[in-house]
């Protein structure tokens, strides 16, 4: 059984024809080529999958592509525009909040929501808000760095 | 054309540079091996056995055959001739079990591969995994690693029913004087449980095989391109030159990818078999049972000591958990902790005895730290327990015994030659940031009010870059090409294969000063067997140590020859090269590197006795290994009521020799702690008796979230080593050694007032209450 959706993704429309079973993170990644967001559990621990839709930043293993019809759907492919990077990437290369980046395009995608949510968050906030997002590699306070750095306006 | 970009004289290492790595990153255009799709690409899914010990009586795989989309499945029988998954690592009386890819009528712990199903799509191998019928005829198993050595337990491995695959001893000086003239022995058991190492991206393999050329190439998520090829050639009896190992980009693998798994061989052989691509990723589930598992000691510890804190001896019996089989280096792991038992401390009278244990569970292997983090663990609690026994402040005692420093280099009693030290000074740095003296008086005021209130230290040495070639089991070395393209433009290739260190910058940080040019105009490459000269590859903290000399002596080299260019292209006897040009000091004429480098490729003419172009390849052996150190110093506070623990204050002082980039060593500092908070508080991998591993995904295994973790305030001091020319040491895992050792004594020292001596990892808060329960009962 096949099902056709509609969605928006990083400002372009698309249509696909997909099975209901299909995951959210396997509909971005194997049939519209968007590898940013990353398969880390698949069981919505880790976060590497997050991306964005309809302005909530969500675990796009734990959503099934079908639910994501007639939805804006925003990855990580879709924040720098016209090659100036998003304030969030930027401040993640200043601050050194990546090293072997996996969870990196998850990391950011939910680190820009904290802020959206809350523009001036305490440090507790932002590791509080970051809850949902695994990183083994950098101990997550140039991470922490890095959104504190948006947060005062010094991510570009 | 683009050529370099002016000479400059600012020099780059030393400065915390952000990463030339990072921009594909962030921006989510990395391509990690999940992320290659090939024409008529297969997906293969392996059937995994759900016993830690059974037989296996039957396998019926028609109906996984008969499923639409399947193009194969395969069992042990027929890959029986691919392998065996190799051992590295050598030891006298080592027994080696046979490992196959595949389990051919035993399985030996849960998720051990029974089966593999390739098909046109990932959902429909998994859906025909789910057919295939096995038949098991259950066994006892055992993964506890004392009772599989002790009386009547079932044997891992019918032919050795003792499950001891060796038994090393290791002695140095005179214990037995030295334990006799002793006038005070502490004795603890003493154990490092075992961990999962969790890499955020988990273990993938693709391989393709061009039927034309016979060539098989291989992409894998690994720490070792090379030494993969080479080995996987050999498990597939295929020609080491048609086998083409990639690493595109790795996340992540602290030990767990420095490794040649079954899968790596058995995607060769679908591959080879059926002529088209395929594809394995590892789940999260697989990540927990199948990739290797790190630590799993107990150890009994014995220190000798004189009343006034001299360290007299040590003892040590350590039983390691091997699991079922030998994975690349799983027997050489504990042998690693033998070396580093001493510590910082100047006691030569060591003897260690090791017992392997086979048990039903996935290898132990390297994991961050690999060996040296058990032994740190275990000296550093250990001088605490006889701080306490001689009431001695635990400052004073390691202060006491530290080696001194008109000692170096220093030969231990374990037959290392430790290269420089200074361990006093990171002690009293640590101590000053966190106010250590003014904090005891905290303590005591804190006391008074019945909080829990505790401070530990812990001062860490580590053996780092690996290694030489004689102390390593596939060699020691590392290996460089810098070449100069016409345009001027730098390349490095390193054999070094970082996956997260980002030695795409350091090591261009390092080209960019000896060439004078800027950091843009240097590219490094790496992982691809094809493009880079043999390698090792990047592990134990020798990424920067080994590799990034390497990197230094290539340029080393290539520089003499940019001299020669330049002095022929000046028609001078003498030049120097500084700042990207070459100068002729008495005619005050100079000639850029781009301009010489295009001159020694167009070759119109050449200096006597030089070739055409501009490149040169170093493979660098280091005479030792490198040994860092630093002091920790935790401040913890217990909550009486429930058991939680909370870090107060962390401050880690390391001295990792000089230091390139200061913002990727505090990385490397934070990532590694943080693990290390993991191991003392949170992680442990669980099996129950029946061998199933009860933590097997993120749900039950704690790795630590952002918001579980404190601040941590990093310091160093520098004692450069003599090792290598950059007197650098290595860094990606002092801060994994340093941690549990302090944060278990902080706890220990705030439980002492309740008469607490020991607590083993993880410190979980339900531990934790039920030890203050029994003390108030
Ligand atoms: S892959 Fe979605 S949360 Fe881990
Ligand atoms: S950077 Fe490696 S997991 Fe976060």
């Amino acid at each position: 059984m096949q099902t056709t959706i509609h969605v928006t993704i990083n400002g372009k429309k698309r249509s696909d024809t997909v099975e209901p079973r299909l995951l959210l993170i396997h509909y971005l990644r194997e049939t519209v080529g968007l590898t940013g967001p990353h398969i880390g559990c698949e069981t919505s621990i880790c976060g590497a999958c997050t991306v964005n839709v309809d302005g909530k930043a969500i675990k796009s293993c734990a959503m099934f592509a079908v639910q994501a019809n007639g939805c804006d759907v925003l990855t990580i492919e879709g924040l720098a525009r016209d090659g100036k990077l998003d304030p969030m990437q930027q401040a993640f290369w200043n601050e050194h909040g990546l090293q072997c980046g996996f969870c990196t395009p998850g990391m950011i995608m939910t680190a820009k929501q904290i802020l959206e949510r809350n523009p001036h968050p305490t440090e507790a906030e932002i590791r509080d808000g970051l809850g949902g997002n695994l990183c083994r590699c950098t101990g997550y306070q140039h991470i922490v760095n890095a959104v504190k750095a948006v947060a005062a306006g010094k991510g570009a | 054309m683009a050529t370099t970009t002016i000479t400059k004289t600012e020099k780059l290492v030393g400065k915390a540079m952000r990463r030339q790595e990072d921009p594909r990153l962030i921006t989510g255009s990395a391509t990690y091996v999940d992320d290659i799709q090939m024409p008529g690409m297969l997906h293969a899914c392996i059937l995994r056995s759900p016993h830690g010990a059974a037989n296996i009586k039957s396998v019926d795989i028609a109906a996984a055959l008969a499923h639409p989309g399947v193009a194969a499945v395969y069992v042990g029988k027929d890959t029986e001739k691919v392998g065996p998954v190799p051992c590295g690592a050598s030891l006298p009386g080592l027994r080696v079990p046979h490992h196959y890819v595949l389990a051919i009528d035993r399985v030996y712990f849960i998720g051990h591969p029974v089966a593999v199903v390739v098909a046109t799509d990932k959902y429909i191998a998994r859906d025909a995994v789910d057919l295939i019928e096995v038949e098991y005829e259950t066994l006892q198993a055992v993964t506890d690693p004392e009772k599989a050595i002790g009386p009547g337990a079932p044997p891992v491995h019918p032919e050795w029913p003792d499950n001891v695959a060796f038994n090393y001893h290791q002695e140095g000086g005179d214990v037995d004087t030295a334990f006799a003239q002793a006038e005070v022995v502490v004795k603890q058991r003493i154990t490092s449980q075992r961990l999962i190492p969790s890499s955020m991206e988990t273990r993938g393999v693709v391989a393709d095989y061009n039927t034309g050329d016979k060539a098989l190439t291989i992409w894998s998520s690994t720490q070792i391109p090379h030494l993969m090829r080479t080995l996987v050639a050999q498990m597939l009896g295929a020609p080491e030159h048609k086998v083409r190992v990639v690493t595109p980009e790795v996340g992540g693998g602290f030990g767990s990818k420095l490794n040649v798994y079954a899968e790596e061989a058995l995607m060769g052989f679908v591959a080879m078999k059926l002529g088209q691509p395929v594809k394995w990723i590892e789940s999260r589930r697989e990540n927990c049972m199948c990739t290797i598992h790190g630590r799993g000691h107990v150890d009994y510890f014995e220190v000798a000591a004189k009343k006034d804190g001299t360290i007299l001896g040590i003892k040590l019996k350590l039983i390691q958990d091997l699991g079922a089989y030998h994975q690349l280096l799983t027997p050489a792991i504990p042998t690693l902790s033998v070396l580093m038992m001493p510590g910082l401390y100047r006691c030569q009278n060591v003897r260690a005895d090791i017992v392997g244990a086979f048990t039903n569970a996935v290898p132990t292997d390297a994991y961050r730290g690999a060996g040296r983090p058990e032994a740190t663990h275990g000296i550093e609690r250990m001088v605490d327990i006889l701080a306490a026994e001689l009431k001695m402040d635990p400052a004073e005692i390691r202060l006491k015994n530290f080696i001194h420093n008109d000692e170096f280099p220093y030969a231990t009693g374990t037959g290392l030659s430790y290269d420089s030290g200074n361990y006093a000074a990171p002690l009293h740095k640590a101590m000053d940031l966190i106010d250590y003296h003014n904090l005891r008086e905290e303590q005591r005021q804190a006391r008074s009010q019945g909080r829990l209130m505790g401070i530990g230290l812990s001062t860490y040495g580590e053996i780092c870059a690996f290694g030489p070639s004689p102390a390593t089991p596939a060699g020691g070395w590392e290996s460089a090409t810098v070449k100069i393209e016409p345009s001027g433009m730098v390349t490095v290739m390193t054999g070094s294969s970082p996956h997260g260190q980002g030695e795409e910058t350091t090591f261009a940080q390092i080209t960019a000063d000896e060439l004078g040019v800027g950091i843009d105009d240097v590219i490094v490459l790496h992982g691809d067997t094809a493009i880079v000269q043999y390698g090792i590859g990047t592990f134990g903290s020798r990424g920067t140590a080994v590799g990034g000399t390497a990197v230094y002596f290539a340029l080393q080299e290539l520089k003499k020859k940019i001299k020669k260019y330049g002095a022929m292209l000046l028609e001078s006897e003498e030049v120097s090269f500084s700042d990207g040009v070459c100068v002729d000091h008495k005619t005050g004429k100079s000639v850029t590197l781009a301009e010489i480098a295009g001159a020694s490729h167009r070759a119109m003419k050449l200096p006597p006795g030089t070739q055409p172009g501009m490149v040169e390849t170093y493979f660098w052996e280091p005479p030792n290994f490198a040994f860092p150190f630093g002091a920790h110093a935790v401040v913890t506070e217990v909550n009486r009521e429930t058991g939680d623990i909370e870090i107060k204050r962390y401050v880690a002082v390391d001295d990792c020799g000089n230091i390139i980039n200061p913002l990727i060593v505090a990385g490397q500092v934070h990532g590694g702690v943080v693990q290390g908070l993991g191991q003392a508080l949170w992680e442990q991998a669980v099996y129950d008796d029946n061998g199933q591993l009860i933590t097997g995904e993120f749900m039950d295994y704690a790795i630590p979230r952002a918001s579980m973790i404190p601040w941590i305030e990093t310091e160093h001091t520098v004692t450069p080593s003599p090792v290598n020319p950059l007197g650098v040491k290595g860094v990606g895992e002092a801060g994994t050694i340093g941690c549990s050792p302090a944060v278990v004594n902080s706890v220990v020292d705030a439980l002492s007032t309740l008469g607490v001596r020991h607590i083993d990892m993880p410190m979980t808060p339900e531990k934790i209450w039920n030890l203050m329960e029994g003390a108030r009962a």
